[in-house]
């Protein structure tokens, strides 16, 4: 069975333009220990899919529709009574069950409090232990993470911190209780390159200590290909494709997909990187059609009308494009 | 600290002795004489023997180091309009009641500025919310003397719910102290829900929640201390002004503090009475910045005192 288990999850958010359909009608599923990366551009619903499921939303977006279920176990608001019932259980998973690395470092760690209570408060969330206690579990885990001479650095603000060193600390609270899941946005993003690796290793060797599943929210295919089991590619709010990292890289089967890979960068074959022209659709009116129709270098009529459907390639290889299908029937016409 | 402390009260004492010496100059500028305002007007022999007793015949200069002498050894000098009354006499007397009753109204300011300017924040009723915002708006906007004046009709004459005259009894404070803390109600109420607004939005909120935080908590741990900041800086100099008291709230509720005395003092050109007051609020407000200071540091320890 697998841990996580989300099914046709829709997110809207109100704006003061109208309603923004940020994921549209997604599916995808996380098993136990493995690594999913999620890629896309910004826009395209990764980070919303994940904070939706953490039931993180910010207050003007909700699910609208689909189910998440977590172990087994139904974790969509609708599934509970009221909103305390959800909140409730939520925050006994929360930083316990599954919890979260976040993007930027420098705005996501509270300025005005010690960095040892901020660790000590998620290990203390969830765990009957005095005071000393869960601040030796807080200095081990800061050691675990990198960070040295953790017994002075525990009393130290958040400014006192370099990035990469406040990224380990985000990395310190959110795997203190030992989680089955972990959700990774864009971890290195906001990180100098020279630190992106290290802290990427960090991530990488915590996970296999624990053994936990990971998602891997990012738009750096680079950086999944050396750490992913299985690759979902995302655009405009909808899943375009999904395949184990071999099946992404050597068979794309969705144009956009293909055109992500051109962007990346191989020091070993010298050729040029093709960015893809144009920008993604607005979500405000998504489109009927597929979504990179008009970015699209193989476009033809039917996909501006229609979204395709998924299509089975393998057992774990997925993606939903009309080429495919026209590709089918010309293939059935000569045949 | 300690240090730092003693810096920023050194630095006190020369903004007030500034303070004292451009106050000194300036009331003497202004035309007219603490006797030019007497009914019946006096002999010019009579008036000199008044300038010669309060040391007015002196050079003005040679008047300014005479005060600043005095000033330095905690004497004041005698009230030239009130017949020889000792100036620190009349401080001391009337600052209890005007100090206690600002006391009052930074209390009834502080705890009802920052419990509307929360539920302003957070409730989902608009109307709520844009009630608070109404209040703020007309307590900013509505002058102190015209909400003594109807609030002292209402509930003193008409409704004769409360007492309005003097301070006598806890009941005495209610009406003057409402009128005081208004004003600074309405500014703390604004600047509490805009900046508890801007701190609910804040990234390390959602780490906070994604701990397993429940909300309250998340609020209460998180999301107060960012969001007491701009209010402190504010309430500062309020605290100051409050307890110096009003010209308009002690006249209206006859209290016998010295609110009254920062305005007659100078229409009857009371120089020794001009200068008390003025290095007297000088100093509440250069304390007051001080503690804004020291507090905003204590809270936030990205502040660097002395830097």
């Amino acid at each position: 069975m697998s841990l996580l288990d989300v099914k046709n999850l829709c997110v809207d958010f109100n704006t003061d333009q109208g309603t923004v359909h940020a994921v549209r009608d997604i599916s995808f599923t996380v098993g136990e220990s493995e690594s999913v990366g999620i890629v896309g551009e910004s826009g395209s619903g990764k980070s919303v899919s994940m904070y939706a499921v953490m039931g993180l939303l910010a207050s003007n977006g909700a699910i609208r529709g689909g189910s998440i279920s977590y172990g087994g176990e139904e974790i969509t608001e609708t599934a509970f009574a009221n909103h305390k019932a959800y909140e409730a259980r939520m925050s006994r998973l929360r930083g316990n069950e599954m919890s979260m690395i976040f993007q930027d470092p420098m705005t996501f760690l509270n300025p005005v409090l010690k960095i040892g209570s901020q660790i000590t408060e998620v290990i203390r969330n969830h765990n009957k232990v005095s005071d000393a206690e869960a601040r030796a579990r807080a200095i081990t885990l800061m050691g675990q993470v990198g960070i040295p001479s953790p017994e002075r650095r525990l009393n130290q603000y958040p400014h006192e911190f370099s990035g990469g060193m406040r990224q380990r600390i985000i990395i310190a609270i959110a795997l203190a209780n030992h989680p089955r899941l972990v959700i990774a946005d864009e971890p290195t993003t906001a990180l100098d390159v020279t630190i992106q690796a290290q802290v990427l290793d960090v991530i990488k060797e915590m996970k296999e200590k624990l053994s936990s599943s990971v998602i891997m929210i990012t738009h750096d295919l680079g950086v999944v290909a050396s750490f992913c089991d299985r690759i979902i590619i995302m655009y405009g709010g909808k899943i375009v494709e999904t395949g184990s990292a071999r099946e992404i890289f050597y068979e794309p089967k969705h144009p956009y997909t293909a055109g992500l890979l051109k962007c990346v960068h191989n020091p070993e074959k010298k050729e040029k990187l093709t960015p893809i022209a144009g920008s993604p659709p607005d979500l405000l009116m998504p489109p009927a059609g597929c979504p990179f129709v008009d970015r699209c270098p193989d476009a033809m009529k039917i996909c501006k009308l229609k979204m395709p459907e998924m299509e089975q390639y393998s057992k774990t290889h997925q993606s939903a494009c009309w080429l495919s299908e026209a590709a089918r029937r010309k293939g059935e016409q000569h045949g | 600290m300690l240090k730092y402390i003693i810096k920023r009260l050194t630095v006190g004492v020369v903004t007030l002795f500034l303070l004292a010496t451009i106050t000194f100059f300036l009331m003497h500028v202004i035309p007219g004489s603490p006797f030019a305002g007497e009914t019946t007007k006096l002999p010019v022999k009579v008036l000199e023997r008044l300038y010669e007793k309060y040391g007015l015949d002196k050079p003005l200069s040679e008047q300014y180091i005479m005060y600043m002498k005095n000033a330095v050894r905690g004497d004041f000098g005698v009230s030239i309009y009130r017949k020889g009354k000792s100036i620190t006499k009349i401080i001391s007397n009337g600052l209890p009641y005007t100090a206690r009753l600002g006391l009052v109204s930074v209390c009834f300011a502080l705890v009802t500025g920052i419990f509307l300017g929360t539920v302003a924040a957070f409730t989902k009723r608009k109307w709520l919310s844009n009630f608070v915002l109404i209040l703020a708006t007309a307590g900013v906007s509505m002058p102190g003397f015209l909400l003594s004046v109807l609030l002292l009709l209402l509930f003193g004459v008409v409704l004769q719910w409360l007492p309005f005259v003097g301070l006598e009894s806890p009941l005495h404070y209610i009406l003057p102290a409402v009128g005081m803390a208004f004003a600074p109600i309405s500014m703390i109420a604004r600047l509490v829900r805009s900046s508890l607004r801007e701190v609910m939005k804040q990234d390390y909120m959602i780490l906070a929640r994604s701990k397993g935080t429940p909300e309250k908590l998340v609020i209460w741990r998180h999301g107060l201390k960012n969001a007491m900041l701009p209010v402190i800086t504010y309430a500062g100099p309020m605290i100051a002004t409050l307890l110096t008291g009003s010209f308009v709230i002690e006249s209206l509720y006859s209290i016998p503090g010295i609110g009254a005395e920062f305005v007659t003092s100078i229409t009857n050109r009371d120089y020794t009475m001009i200068m008390a007051l003025t290095i007297l609020y000088g100093s509440f407000i250069i304390i007051a910045n001080i503690i804004t200071d020291i507090l905003n540091a204590v809270i936030d320890p990205r502040i660097k005192l002395g830097k």
